[in-house]
């Protein structure tokens, strides 16, 4: 087994423009995913089966069948349909909305955890049903999926690697490049391997604080 | 559609599913080897244990593939067939989650009953085998649903390598026929059926698992926040 140092440091500047855009496509991803996984909980939540019915088919086909397959399926068949975006935006949004399918179950668990007393306090002060959830529901439940949102974000980390199949050059694209160029995989392939080890286990142990303090 | 190019998709499929099996296989070897592991008396048995899953839980599957394909044969010089380190690579990555879900089983069961089998000097491993696993098994089996459908998502990660699973083969069509809404709506939709029969198979092991030990079926919100397995793979989301 050779290790060539002087691959690592040819690397090195490559690395950091791969790190910054699988960065990037993680704080547009995570937020996409907290805002629509936030639509799809109280959609759920809806009096009407019509909305609840298709809206929860909907969402655990998206979350039943791989990413790569739908990250494909947007790439190659939203042009044939006449919307043609830029491989990145196409890779953010199938992430963000792949994930809304798993933090809409963060958020139904956090709703749910809300203790019923809320709920009839909020009906006994006559709150109107809008002030029921922006005052009294969503601050509490919120509260308590934090956490488990900042996991969802550690796995959508582990996740962007895939983008790289749609041309995107975050950091695995980077080192594929990298490798066809110079002929040189272990290098290249070690070097962003440690980088999430490295970014993911520090944050892991991030949200365990979180959890400690947050969810009592 | 023609019924040739129907044929590779149906070799897709036979591809898909028995890469599932294996690694399924192998991260079931893992999940309770290194589980066990992390709950052993002896504090560097703990500590490997640790490392391990904290490894193969902070990189990307995506990216051990790319490792084993390409930096185990230059490194060590093992070539391996296709199959076989596709499944090495999924089994040994989500072996690493499932790891978690047989450590966090094996601590919720009620410490009286380890305390019992001290009492009764029952040996480390016949209290691990007569008392806490069958105790322990039924409370994993949700987790590990949800996990063996993430791997059946995971294996379509192969098809980067070039290796004829479901998702290759539906490039395949696509470069056939220059057309795409089709073929990835189907393959979407085979997807969706084998994570669907998979869901049901698991869940009538559970209830088969739980009707032995007399304990109710089913999951709280409380159960779905407190989740330390999700950090990873998202194998969160009680299906349904």
């Amino acid at each position: 087994m050779t290790w060539d140092w002087g691959a690592v440091a040819d690397f090195m500047p490559r690395f950091w423009d791969g790190l910054l855009l699988t960065l990037q496509i993680l704080a547009l991803g995570s937020l996409i995913s907290f805002a629509l996984g936030l639509v799809w909980a109280l959609l759920m939540r809806a009096p009407s089966r019509f909305v609840r019915w298709p809206v929860g088919a909907v969402t655990e086909f998206i979350r039943n069948t791989p990413l790569l397959v739908q990250l494909f399926f947007f790439f190659y068949v939203l042009p044939e349909w006449g919307l043609t975006f830029s491989a990145l935006t196409t890779g953010i949004f199938a992430i963000g909305l792949h994930y809304s399918t798993y933090t809409m179950q963060v958020y139904r668990a956090g709703i749910e955890a809300v203790p019923a007393g809320q709920w009839e306090a909020a009906i006994a002060l006559n709150l109107p049903v809008r002030r029921t959830w922006t005052a009294v529901i969503l601050p509490q439940a919120i509260r308590r999926v934090v956490p488990a949102l900042g996991n969802y974000v550690i796995a959508m980390l582990k996740d962007t690697p895939i983008l790289m199949t749609i041309t995107v050059l975050e950091m695995l694209g980077e080192a594929r490049l990298f490798a066809q160029q110079d002929f040189q995989f272990t290098e290249p392939l070690t070097v962003i391997g440690v980088a999430f080890i490295l970014i993911a286990y520090p944050a892991s142990l991030l949200v365990r604080a979180m959890e400690r303090r947050l969810v009592r | 559609m023609t019924s040739g190019l129907w044929e590779l998709v149906l070799e897709g499929i036979w591809v898909t599913v028995q890469l599932l099996v294996c690694s399924a296989l192998v991260a079931t070897a893992v999940s309770f080897v290194v589980g066990v592991a992390r709950t052993n008396r002896l504090w560097i048995v703990r500590f490997l244990a640790g490392v391990y899953t904290e490894v193969f839980r902070g990189t990307s599957a995506l990216i051990m593939i790319f490792w084993v394909y390409f930096v185990l044969p230059l490194a060590f010089g093992w070539q391996l067939v296709p199959l076989w380190a596709g499944t090495l690579a999924l089994g040994l990555t989500y072996g690493a989650y499932g790891a978690e879900i047989v450590r966090g089983a094996l601590n919720s069961v009620d410490p009286a009953q380890r305390e019992g089998g001290i009492a009764l000097s029952f040996t480390p491993w016949q209290r691990m085998r007569l008392i806490l696993l069958p105790q322990a098994v039924p409370e994993m089996i949700p987790p590990f649903s949800n996990l063996l459908i993430e791997l059946l998502k995971g294996t379509a990660l192969v098809s980067v390598m070039g290796m004829g699973d479901l998702t290759f083969s539906a490039n395949l069509v696509r470069l056939a026929l220059q057309e795409s809404t089709e073929i990835y709506t189907y393959i979407l939709l085979i997807y969706f059926a084998i994570a669907f029969l998979l869901t049901r198979l698991m869940r009538g092991l559970e209830n088969k698992l739980k009707a032995g030990l007399g304990k109710q079926v089913g999951s709280t919100p409380d159960k779905e926040l407190r989740r330390p397995e999700t950090t990873g793979v998202g194998a969160g989301g009680a299906l349904g």
